[in-house]
C-alpha cells in the first residue's frame, strides 16, 4: 500500500518556475495559460499509519514557512481546484528517482520504519481553456521526456503498479552462432544492437568454432562492447585507404597542405600519438594510457585532464544525457592513476539555432531551445553538486546540430606524484563501489556506433540515464581517503560498457573471475547479462589486496557508500563470469582485446571547389556590421550559462570566466590555483571552430590549436609546460567523404602539435554523429554534423599573480596588435553575417606563431602587459570592442597601423579577418620601450590608445572614422542575444 | 592559549569543506574534518570543539529542499549536543548550504525549541546564480542590539561571492522580521558598492529586506548565503588585475574574529 502526499506552496508565495513556464508555453505557441500551480507529489510505499505519513510530510517533505501538504490514501481522489486541469508526471519504473535515497534517509532519521520505497511526481495544475490534448502537448514539449517519464491518465488519481517487477529466473542463453549463415550473422548483430559488421561477426564465429561451442549472450555482448567504436576506436585504429584531391594553392593562400594518397594503419598512432612520442616532453607523465592524460604540476603533484562527449544521450534526453556526461568525465580523473581529485570542469556545447521555427524541426528531434536548456541544467546540477568549478567552455550554434547536438565535458584533476600509476596484482579482489546497478544505460557503448534516427528514441531508450551526483561525491570523498592510506592497487571507472569494460580492461593482462549475483542491484529482475553490461552511473571498480580489503570496505561503510567484493583477478588470462555458480562467460582476454579484425575503410578528401571570390559591397561605415557580429550567437555573451555554474567553488579560480569592471567581459582562458600554499597555477582553454572545417579540416585543426594556445598566452601563461587534448566529433566514418575530412584533421593535429611543441596527452572520438530525419517527402534525409574538433589546453602557470585579463585598464595606455593580418575571411563570422560562402580559410604559420606567443608570454611575465585579448571570432573589431566594454573605457584605433600581408589593405578585412596568432595588447606608456624591445622579433603594430570617452572609434586606413559607437551600445548588442534561453 | 579547535562537518554533498578549513587554519585555529556519522556514533564528540562550521555544498543532494535532510538529521540525532554547544557559548557558522541547514533546523534565527522561523527559498530569478555581491554590515544602533561575534569591526561594505539556487530569505511572519530588525540580528544585507539596497541583481535572489546573513540573539551562531571562504586573498577577487593586490580578502576577518573570540 501507499500514501500519496501532495505538497504545494502556500497562497501568495512567488513561484518563479510557474511564471517562466507560462512564458515558455506562450513562446512555443502552445496556447494561453492563465495560471499554473506546481505540486510535488510523494508516494510513500510500504506499511505505515496515516499519522506516520503526516509526520513525514510535516518534518521532511514540506518547508513549513512557505508550503503546506495533504495526505491521500490509495483510494482518495485528489482535490483539483475549480477551473484547473491536472497533469501528473512520474518516472518510469527502472529509472532512478534521484530524490528517493535521501528521502528514505530522512525518514530513517525520524525513526519511522515501514517505508520500503518512495516515488516522486510533479503535478501541474493549469488554469486555461486548453483541451486535455493540448495540455498533453504542452507536457510533451516542455515538461517531460517520454523515454524516462510518463504522464498519468487523468482519471487515475492513484498510481499505476510500480511495485512488482517480474522476477528473473536464470537460464543460460546460448546464441546459435557457429552454424549461422552470413545473413544470419548480420541479423544477429542488428537485432542484438551489437553494431558489429560481418567481418567482426565472422571472426567471433571462427573463435567459437575453434572452441567447438556456441557463445552465451553475455559473451557476445562483452565482445561487442569491447570492440565498439566507443571503447575500441576501430576507425582510428583500423586501416584507412586515403585519397586526396588537395588542388593547387588558391589565390591569397599562404600555404597548400598536401598529405597525399596513402594507406594508413592506425591513424591515431601515425598522427596524434606520433607527435607526442616525437616531442618527448619530460613533463608528460602518462599519456594515452590511463583514463586521462597526466602531466607534471610541481615537485609533489601531477595534474590530469580528460574531455569526453555525450552527444547521442543528450540528443534524446538533454538533461539526463548532459548530467551523466559530466558525471562520467569526472570519474575519469577519479580513475586515473590511483585517483585524482577533480579541480575543474569544462563544457563546450554545439546546438541548433535557438530561434529555429517549430515548423522546420525534423521529426524525432527536440527543439534546440529545449536541448540547450536541458543540457545546461544537466551539467549545472551535476557539476555544482560535485563541488567542482566549471570555469571554461564555449557554446556554438549551427543548423546541422539540430538533431545531433554536441556536448563536450572535461575534467581536470590533481594527484600526488606517487599516486600516478596503478598495477593490478594477481589475487587482488575485484571491488565495485558507489551506485547500484540497474537496467539503465544498456547498450550505451554500442549505441554510439550508430547514427541517430527519428526512431532512436524508441529503440535506444535504455541508453538514457539520470545521474545522482551525491552518490558520486560521497564516493569521491572516501576514495581519496583510501588512496592516501594505500588501500588499493588499481582503480578505474565504470563508464561506457559498464563492468564489462572496467573489469575487462583491468584484468586484461591477468584474467578475472566475477560472480555477477554479488553485484548490488537497484531492483530485482536483471539478467546476468544486464548486470554485466549495464552502464549505471556512479560506480568505480577497484583492485584490492586480500590483506587490505577489510579496511577498505569498512572505510566505505562508515560514510554510507556501498562497496562489495564481486570477484578476483586471476592468472588464467581468461574472463570468467558466474551467476549463482553457473558459468556464463569464459573468454580469452587476448581474443577479447586483440582478436578483432582490423577494420578497413576508404577515405577521400576533395577540396571544395573555390568558386568565384565572394563579392562584398563594402560600406564606408562598419559600425552596423560590428554590432551584428557582437550579437552573433557564437560571439554573444554566454553569461546566462556561466552564472548557472559555480565557477568558484574550491576557492581557486583566480581568473574567472567573466572579467572586467562589471564582472561581465569574456575572459580568454581561466586560471586556477589548486594548492592553497602555492602561487603555481593552471590555465585552461579551448579552441573550436567547425566553420573552418567546411573549407579545410586541416586548417580548422591548426586554427583550433592556435586559438586554444593563444588564449593561454593572453592570460599570461606559456607553452613551456602545456598539453592539449583532441576530441573529434564527426559524421559517419563509413562514408569516404566524412572519413577523408577526419584523416586530414588528424594530420593537422600532428603538424600543429609538432609546430607549437605542445604534446597531445589524451583524446577521444565520437563518430556517427548524423541524424536521419523522416523528411517532408517520402525520402529520408540524413544530416551530418560538421566535422568538429575541440582542442582543450592545460598549461602550468609559474605564478598566477602575474596573470592578466582582457579588460582595458586605464585611459592613455597604448594599444598594440601582435601578429599579422591576412585576407582570410573564409569561414569567418563576417561572411556568416553577410551569408557568403568560400574564401580563404585562416592558416597558421607554426614557426612564426610560436615565436609570437613565446615573445608575448615573456613580456607578460615581466609585467609589461596590462591587458591582452586574442583575436578570434569576429577578428580585431570584436576583440577591441570586447576589451572596451569589459573595461568600461573607450579606444581610438588606427587601422593603417595594422601589420597586413596581402594585396588589398581593405578596412573590413583588417577589422573582421580571423587570421590566427594575433593579440590586442594594452601597455602603459612608461613601458613602451620595454614592451617593444621584448616583442622585437614579432610583427607588432601600435594601433592606438585607450581613452576615457566610453566610445570605440576606429579610423580607417585613409584616416577617416569608419566605426564609432558608445561602449554601452556595443555591450548591449553583445549581451542581448542570449540573455536568457 | 591553545588554538581553538574547529569541527568542519562532513557528510554526503558538503563540498566547500576544504577551503573553509583552510580559512580557519590561516586565521590561526585548528580545523578537523568530522563526518556526521562519527558524531552520531560517538567516535567524535562535539563538546571537544570550540567552533562548528557547516560549509557550503548540496547536502544529500538538496533533495526535497536545500539543507532539509541534514537539518532533520541534526534535529533528530544531535539536538542535545548542539544545545549544550550553544549553551557553552561556543561558535557556530553556516555558510550557504550550512546557513540553509541552520535555518531549517531552527538554530537560526534561534529559539529555545529548535523551531523553524524562516526559510531560504528558490531564487526569484529561478536559476542558480554565481555572482559577486556587496554586503552592508550590521551596525549596532543601540546597546540592546546584538553584536555578531563573527562580523565585529568589519567595514561598512564588503564584497563576497554567492553561488546558490535557493537563497531567498523569507521569515515566517512579519513579526519574526520585526524581531530580527529590533534585535539587530540582520548581520548582512545585499547592497550596491555604495551601500544602497536595490533590486536584482543587487539583491540576487529576492530576499526579504535584502537579508544575506543573520545571527542568533547571542551573536555567536551565524549564517550567511555568501561565501567568505572564497575571498580570503586578493587573488580571489574578480577584479584584482584592475584593482591590485591587497593584504587579505574581505572574508578573512570573519574567520579571524572567530579565532580571536577565544583569546
Amino acid at each position: 500500500m501507499y500514501w500519496r502526499i501532495e505538497v504545494k506552496d502556500k497562497e501568495g508565495v512567488f513561484n518563479s518556475h510557474s511564471e517562466s513556464l507560462k512564458d515558455e508555453i506562450r513562446e512555443f505557441g502552445l496556447g494561453v495559460v492563465h495560471d499554473i500551480r506546481i505540486k510535488s507529489v510523494y508516494f510513500l510505499i510500504g506499511s505505515l499509519s496515516r499519522e506516520a505519513a503526516e509526520k513525514i510530510a510535516e518534518e521532511i517533505l514540506i518547508d513549513s514557512v512557505i508550503q503546506e501538504f495533504r495526505v491521500y490514501g490509495e483510494e482518495e481522489p485528489p482535490l483539483v481546484p475549480q477551473g484547473y486541469a491536472a497533469v501528473q508526471i512520474l518516472y518510469k519504473p527502472g529509472v532512478m528517482d534521484p530524490v528517493e535515497e535521501s528521502t528514505l534517509k530522512g525518514i530513517r532519521d525520524l525513526g519511522i520504519t515501514g517505508v520500503s520505497a518512495i516515488r516522486t511526481a510533479k503535478k501541474y495544475l493549469f488554469k486555461s481553456a486548453l483541451s486535455r490534448q493540448d495540455l498533453l502537448k504542452v507536457a510533451e514539449k516542455l515538461l517531460y521526456n517520454k523515454l524516462i517519464q510518463i504522464v498519468l491518465p487523468e482519471e487515475e488519481h492513484s498510481l499505476y503498479d510500480f511495485s512488482n517487477l517480474p522476477d528473473y529466473k536464470f537460464y543460460l542463453n546460448i546464441v546459435d552462432l557457429t552454424a549461422a549463415s552470413d545473413l544470419e550473422l548480420q541479423r544477429l548483430s542488428r537485432q542484438g544492437q551489437l553494431y558489429l559488421n560481418l567481418d567482426e561477426m565472422k571472426t567471433i564465429q571462427a573463435y567459437f568454432k575453434k572452441l567447438k561451442r556456441d557463445p552465451t549472450d553475455c559473451e557476445l555482448e562483452t565482445i561487442a562492447q569491447t570492440w565498439s567504436e566507443h571503447c575500441g576506436h576501430k576507425t582510428f585504429r583500423g586501416i584507412i585507404d586515403y585519397k586526396e584531391k588537395a588542388g593547387a594553392k588558391g589565390a591569397g593562400e599562404r600555404f597548400v597542405k598536401k598529405i597525399g594518397n596513402k594507406v594508413i594503419r592506425n591513424l591515431l598512432k601515425n598522427t596524434i600519438m606520433k607527435a607526442t612520442a616525437e616531442l618527448k616532453k619530460p613533463y608528460c607523465v602518462s599519456v594515452f594510457k590511463d583514463n586521462s592524460g597526466i602531466i607534471k604540476f610541481d615537485e609533489k603533484f601531477n595534474v590530469c585532464f580528460k574531455v569526453e562527449t555525450h552527444n547521442h544521450p543528450s540528443a534524446l534526453e538533454p538533461y539526463g544525457g548532459a548530467n551523466t556526461g559530466i558525471g562520467g568525465v569526472i570519474r575519469d580523473p577519479m580513475g586515473t592513476g590511483l585517483g585524482a581529485k577533480p579541480i575543474l570542469n569544462t563544457d563546450v556545447f554545439c546546438f541548433g539555432p535557438i530561434d529555429t521555427p517549430n515548423s522546420s524541426l525534423p521529426k524525432g528531434a527536440l527543439h534546440p531551445r529545449r536541448v540547450a536548456k536541458g543540457v545546461v541544467s544537466g551539467v549545472r546540477d551535476y557539476g555544482n553538486r560535485m563541488g567542482i568549478p566549471t570555469a571554461n567552455g564555449a557554446v556554438l550554434f549551427d543548423e546541422r546540430f539540430i538533431g545531433n547536438p554536441l556536448v563536450y565535458c572535461g575534467t581536470v584533476g590533481i594527484l600526488p606524484k606517487d599516486k600516478s600509476f596503478k598495477k593490478v596484482q594477481e589475487g587482488d579482489m575485484v571491488v565495485v563501489a558507489g551506485g547500484r546497478t540497474g537496467r539503465d544505460g544498456i547498450h550505451g557503448a554500442t549505441f554510439s556506433s550508430g547514427e541517430l534516427t527519428h526512431e532512436s528514441e524508441s529503440i535506444s531508450s535504455g541508453a538514457v540515464q539520470i545521474g545522482n551526483a551525491i552518490t558520486e561525491k560521497k564516493m569521491l570523498d572516501v576514495l581519496l581517503k583510501c588512496r592516501d592510506k594505500g588501500l588499493y592497487d588499481a582503480i578505474t571507472d565504470c563508464g561506457a560498457g559498464g563492468l564489462s569494460s572496467a573489469v575487462g580492461e583491468m584484468g586484461q593482462d591477468l584474467g578475472a573471475r566475477v560472480s555477477l549475483d554479488r553485484v548490488p542491484l537497484k531492483y530485482h529482475g536483471l539478467t546476468y547479462t544486464e548486470i554485466w553490461i549495464s552502464e549505471a552511473q556512479e560506480r568505480m571498480v577497484l583492485a584490492v589486496s586480500k590483506a587490505k580489503v577489510k579496511d577498505l570496505l569498512e572505510a566505505f561503510a562508515k560514510e554510507d557508500v556501498e562497496a562489495i567484493v564481486i570477484g578476483e583477478f586471476t592468472h588464467t588470462k581468461k574472463l570468467e563470469l558466474f551467476y549463482h555458480g553457473h558459468q556464463v562467460c569464459s573468454l580469452d582476454m587476448d581474443f577479447l582485446h586483440d582478436g578483432g579484425p582490423k577494420i578497413a575503410k576508404k577515405a577521400l578528401w576533395a577540396r571544395p571547389k573555390a568558386g568565384a571570390k565572394p563579392k562584398i559591397k563594402t560600406k564606408k561605415d562598419h559600425t552596423e556590421i560590428l554590432l551584428k557580429l557582437l550579437s552573433h550567437p557564437d560571439i554573444a555573451s554566454k553569461e546566462w550559462v556561466i552564472r548557472q555554474y559555480d565557477h568558484e567553488v574550491q576557492g581557486a579560480t583566480v581568473i574567472k570566466p567573466l572579467v572586467g569592471v562589471a564582472n561581465d567581459g569574456p575572459s580568454d582562458a581561466c586560471v586556477v590555483k589548486p594548492r592553497f600554499d602555492s602561487l603555481r597555477g593552471l590555465a585552461i582553454s579551448n579552441g573550436i571552430n567547425f566553420k573552418y572545417g567546411d573549407l579545410d579540416p586541416y586548417w580548422m585543426v591548426a586554427s583550433c590549436v592556435d586559438e586554444a594556445l593563444r588564449q593561454i598566452i593572453a592570460v599570461g601563461g606559456s607553452l613551456k609546460q602545456a598539453a592539449i587534448l583532441d576530441n573529434f566529433c564527426w559524421g559517419n566514418p563509413d562514408k569516404p567523404d566524412r572519413l577523408g575530412g577526419l584523416v586530414r584533421a588528424a594530420f593537422g593535429c600532428y603538424d600543429a602539435s609538432i609546430g607549437f611543441g605542445v604534446p597531445f596527452i589524451s583524446g577521444k572520438d565520437s563518430l556517427y554523429n548524423e541524424f536521419s530525419a523522416a523528411g517532408k517527402t517520402s525520402k529520408n534525409r540524413t544530416i551530418s554534423i560538421p566535422g568538429t574538433l575541440l582542442i582543450s589546453c592545460l598549461a602550468v602557470v609559474d605564478d598566477v599573480s602575474r596573470a592578466v585579463t582582457m579588460d582595458l585598464k586605464a585611459p592613455q595606455n597604448l594599444l598594440y596588435i601582435v601578429g599579422e593580418t591576412f585576407e582570410e575571411l573564409g569561414g569567418s563570422h563576417y561572411y556568416d553575417i553577410l551569408k557568403l560562402k568560400g574564401g580563404v580559410v585562416p592558416q597558421v604559420d607554426f614557426k612564426k606563431a610560436r615565436a609570437v606567443m613565446g615573445a608575448l608570454s615573456v613580456a607578460t611575465a615581466k609585467g609589461l602587459v596590462r591587458s591582452a585579448h586574442d583575436c578570434s571570432e569576429g577578428g580585431l573589431g570584436v576583440a577591441i570592442a570586447e576589451m572596451c566594454f569589459a573595461g568600461g573605457l573607450g579606444a581610438n584605433v588606427f587601422l593603417a597601423e595594422v601589420p597586413f600581408r596581402g594585396k588589398q589593405k581593405r578596412d573590413d578585412i583588417l577589422l573582421f579577418s580571423e587570421s590566427n596568432s594575433r593579440f590586442i595588447v594594452e601597455v602603459e606608456r612608461s613601458r613602451q620601450k620595454a614592451f617593444e624591445g621584448a616583442m622585437k622579433n614579432a610583427p607588432l603594430g601600435l594601433i592606438g590608445c585607450v581613452t576615457d570617452s566610453r566610445e570605440l572609434k576606429v579610423f580607417c586606413a585613409s584616416g577617416s572614422v569608419c566605426c564609432q559607437e558608445n561602449i554601452s551600445n556595443l555591450k548591449e548588442a553583445w549581451q542581448k542575444t542570449l540573455r536568457s534561453i | 592559549m591553545a588554538k581553538p579547535k574547529v569541527l568542519v562537518l562532513k557528510t554526503a554533498g558538503i563540498n566547500c569543506d576544504q577551503e573553509t578549513a583552510y580559512a580557519f587554519e590561516s586565521a590561526g585555529s585548528d580545523p578537523e574534518f568530522v563526518h556526521i556519522n562519527q558524531l552520531v556514533s560517538g567516535e567524535r564528540a562535539l563538546s571537544d570543539y570550540q567552533i562548528l562550521a557547516i560549509s557550503g555544498g548540496f547536502t544529500y543532494g538538496d533533495d526535497i529542499a536545500a539543507g532539509k535532510i541534514l537539518a532533520n538529521e541534526l534535529k533528530c540525532k544531535l539536538s542535545a549536543e548542539l544545545k549544550e554547544f550553544i549553551k557553552q557559548e561556543k561558535l557556530i557558522i553556516g555558510i550557504c548550504n550550512g546557513f540553509q541547514v541552520l535555518v531549517k533546523a531552527g538554530l537560526l534565527p534561534g529559539n529555545e525549541i529548535f523551531q523553524q522561523e524562516a526559510t531560504l527559498a528558490d531564487n526569484d530569478c529561478g536559476v542558480f546564480q554565481d555572482r559577486w555581491v556587496y554586503l552592508k554590515s550590521q551596525v549596532s544602533r543601540s546597546t540592546s542590539q546584538v553584536q555578531c561575534v563573527w562580523t565585529k569591526g568589519l567595514p561598512d561594505v564588503i564584497y563576497l561571492p554567492i553561488a546558490h539556487g535557493e537563497g531567498k530569505f523569507i521569515p515566517k511572519s512579519e513579526a519574526v522580521l520585526e524581531r530580527l530588525r529590533e534585535n539587530g540580528q540582520i548581520v548582512f544585507q545585499y547592497c550596491d558598492a555604495r551601500g544602497n539596497i536595490g533590486d536584482y541583481p543587487v539583491n540576487p535572489n529576492g530576499s526579504m529586506d535584502s537579508i544575506a546573513g543573520i545571527c542568533d540573539t547571542s551573536g555567536r551562531v551565524f549564517g550567511l548565503m555568501p561565501h567568505p571562504e572564497r575571498h580570503l586573498i586578493s587573488l580571489q577577487h574578480p577584479r584584482w588585475t584592475r584593482e591590485g593586490i591587497k593584504r587579505h580578502g574581505d572574508g578573512f576577518p570573519i574567520f579571524l574574529n572567530a579565532v580571536n573570540y577565544f583569546k
